[in-house]
């Protein structure tokens, strides 16, 4: 019960892996949309919100489903990635990152929009007339005021990637090294006979994975909170 | 040093429609009721609201021109803005506050003149805190200095007092008054306080539904010979320290004699603003000489304004200062005053704030 084996390490580190790049990935886009929404005010606003968060409440296998229709090498936009740039998403662990970056998305893109409300707005017209310009305001005012917020929502999209597993088992399959990660692990453990030891170390492992990083998104918010207010 | 703005502006059913123009250093300040339009101004000024048509011009320096399609943002004025609620931001210390517009601009202030500001708003200690450490009247200061280290060409108050209890504005106003005379640039003083206005203000431009309706020197204004809004208040009279005398009192001179007051603690030479309320001036055909009041000054009547039913404000004159005295109808009629004729202001009281001392250094 205490050591993991080998494939169980294997399945561990590329968890830990898909996730953080999946958050890495999704973090710029998911900043853009956070100001677009938090700053901006255009028709189909409503609608655009509901899209960009529907990843939160799409079944998973759904999602991996269609990322499966545009990203397969058969399909259009796969078949094209793959014949000019090589790109293949399928049986691919890149596919099990896309695939958590998508789903994760509007954790990080809720927390930096919560902390792009809560700022002053006042902030930014006072830094336009002590000279500072949009790039300047975005990086040496905004980004820094809505930092804690960003790495609150990272910390949380990361532990919630760690659980993903309906969209990756249907885009990118079961692969052992590839795309096996801990849940997926867990599954296929619980498909073979004597299996319920492993399965149930590994479930241990993913809970407190879960509630170690939690509490971290938590720490960090409390840190913000003391040191601006 | 020159500033003239005139701005057209329509924001709903509200017009603003302004021109003024301030030719000198000094404060001017923008005095109005709530709605008049007075933070519309001054965002336009600083290029945080675009007026519907206008021009700004600092020292022939075109800040708008909208027939000329100039419209330069914000962060290219050099006019640097206090706002009402400080606006210090939270994540930097007050000196990376105060530093804040002075790294980003183009002429940079020396460190001595720095050290001057933040000595003169008493800012040293605060440098290693936090804005969320600061109270309401420091975080008011460091705005002020955080303004005033970027340099601007022009420095615009609004409102900075309105969100302080008394005690903090009486804490504040005397860093105001430094700031009037040590510093090189011109302010405009945004406020609805008449108080306020007969401290600090040079000249005062009036504002009413989105027009101006008046403007003057504080001493007009004081006198209320500009707006007709206001009734007369009194007299606002800038001296200078001149003598202590052995007798416990203090001489201060202007321009239309000396007033003895109770000692005060300044350097000789100091400057300080007076104010002389118009119920506190008596006024007398001869000169009285058995008399407890310490100062009766030679005056000349320039004109009578009745005040309500009963009463008549005499306005006089003083050398350059002009004081005004609130006596009754009947007085008038007995003494037979007229405009043009001499008569002595015997002065009961003279309000000063002691704090409000000031040296004599100027800023750079």
């Amino acid at each position: 019960m205490t050591t993991l084996s080998e494939a169980e390490i294997e399945a561990l580190l590329l968890s830990l892996r898909v996730s953080s790049v999946a958050v890495l990935v999704a973090l710029p886009f998911a900043l853009a949309a956070a100001l677009l929404m938090a700053r901006r005010t255009f028709p189909g606003k409503i609608l655009l919100d509901a899209v960009l968060h529907a990843p939160l409440v799409l079944p998973p296998v759904a999602v991996g489903y269609l990322l499966l229709v545009v990203f397969g090498t058969r399909a259009g936009l796969g078949g094209w990635l793959y014949e000019t740039f090589g790109i293949r998403f399928v049986f691919s662990w890149t596919g099990a990152v896309l695939a958590s970056a998508i789903l994760t998305f509007p954790f990080q893109m809720r927390a930096i929009r919560i902390a792009l409300e809560a700022m002053d707005p006042g902030l930014g017209e006072a830094a336009r007339t002590l000279g500072a310009r949009r790039f300047d305001r975005f990086w040496n005012v905004t980004l820094p005021l809505v930092l804690p917020g960003l790495v609150a929502g990272a910390i949380t999209a990361f532990a919630a990637s760690l659980g993903e597993f309906g969209a990756i088992i249907t885009f990118v399959s079961n692969i052992p090294g590839q795309t096996r990660t801990l849940p997926l692990a867990i599954y296929t453990a619980l498909q073979m006979p004597g299996g319920e030891a492993a399965a149930a170390r590994l479930a241990t492992l993913s809970i407190l994975l879960a509630l170690v990083f939690m509490a971290l998104a938590g720490l960090a918010q409390r840190r913000a909170r003391a040191y601006y207010a | 040093m020159s500033v003239a703005v005139s701005l057209r502006h329509r924001q709903g059913a509200f017009v603003l429609d302004i021109a003024f123009e301030s030719r000198d250093l000094g404060v001017t300040a923008l005095f109005g009721p709530s709605g008049a339009g007075k933070t519309s101004v001054v965002h336009a000024i600083a290029g945080l609201l675009r007026p519907t048509e206008g021009r700004i011009a600092i020292d022939g320096r075109v800040l708008l021109d909208t027939r000329a399609g100039i419209d330069l943002p914000a962060e290219e004025r050099r006019v640097g803005l206090v706002f009402q609620d400080a606006r210090l931001f939270p994540h930097m210390s007050v000196d990376d506050n105060l530093r804040f517009g002075w790294r980003r601009a183009q002429n940079r202030m020396d460190e001595p003149s720095i050290a001057r500001i933040v000595e003169m708003l008493g800012l040293g200690p605060l440098l290693a805190r936090r804005p969320a450490k600061l109270s309401g009247g420091e975080k008011s200061r460091v705005a002020l200095g955080r303004a005033l280290i970027a340099s601007p060409q022009l420095l615009l108050l609004d409102e900075p007092l309105s969100a302080l209890d008394a005690a903090r504005k009486a804490e504040i106003l005397p860093y105001l008054e430094r700031l009037r005379d040590e510093a090189s640039v011109p302010v405009f003083y945004v406020s609805h306080a008449v108080d306020e206005v007969l401290r600090l203000a040079d000249r005062v431009v009036l504002l009413g539904d989105g027009r101006v309706t008046s403007e003057g020197s504080v001493f007009d204004f004081a006198a209320g010979e500009i707006g007709e809004i206001l009734p007369a208040s009194g007299a606002v009279i800038d001296t200078r320290l001149e003598s202590h005398r052995d007798d416990g009192l203090s001489m201060l001179s202007f321009g239309g004699g000396v007033l003895a007051v109770p000692r005060l603690a300044g350097l000789l030479g100091a400057r300080l603003r007076v104010r002389i309320r118009a119920e506190d001036i008596l006024l007398a055909r001869e000169e009285p000489r058995a008399i407890s009041a310490n100062n009766v000054l030679a005056a000349r009547i320039s004109s009578l304004k009745p005040f309500g039913a009963e009463q008549v404000d005499v306005h006089l004159a003083c050398g350059e200062a002009r004081l005004v005295a609130r006596i009754t109808r009947a007085s008038v009629a007995r003494l037979q005053l007229r405009a043009g004729e001499a008569v002595f202001a015997v002065v009961k009281s003279v309000i000063l704030d002691p704090r409000a001392l000031r040296g004599t250094n100027t800023l750079g």
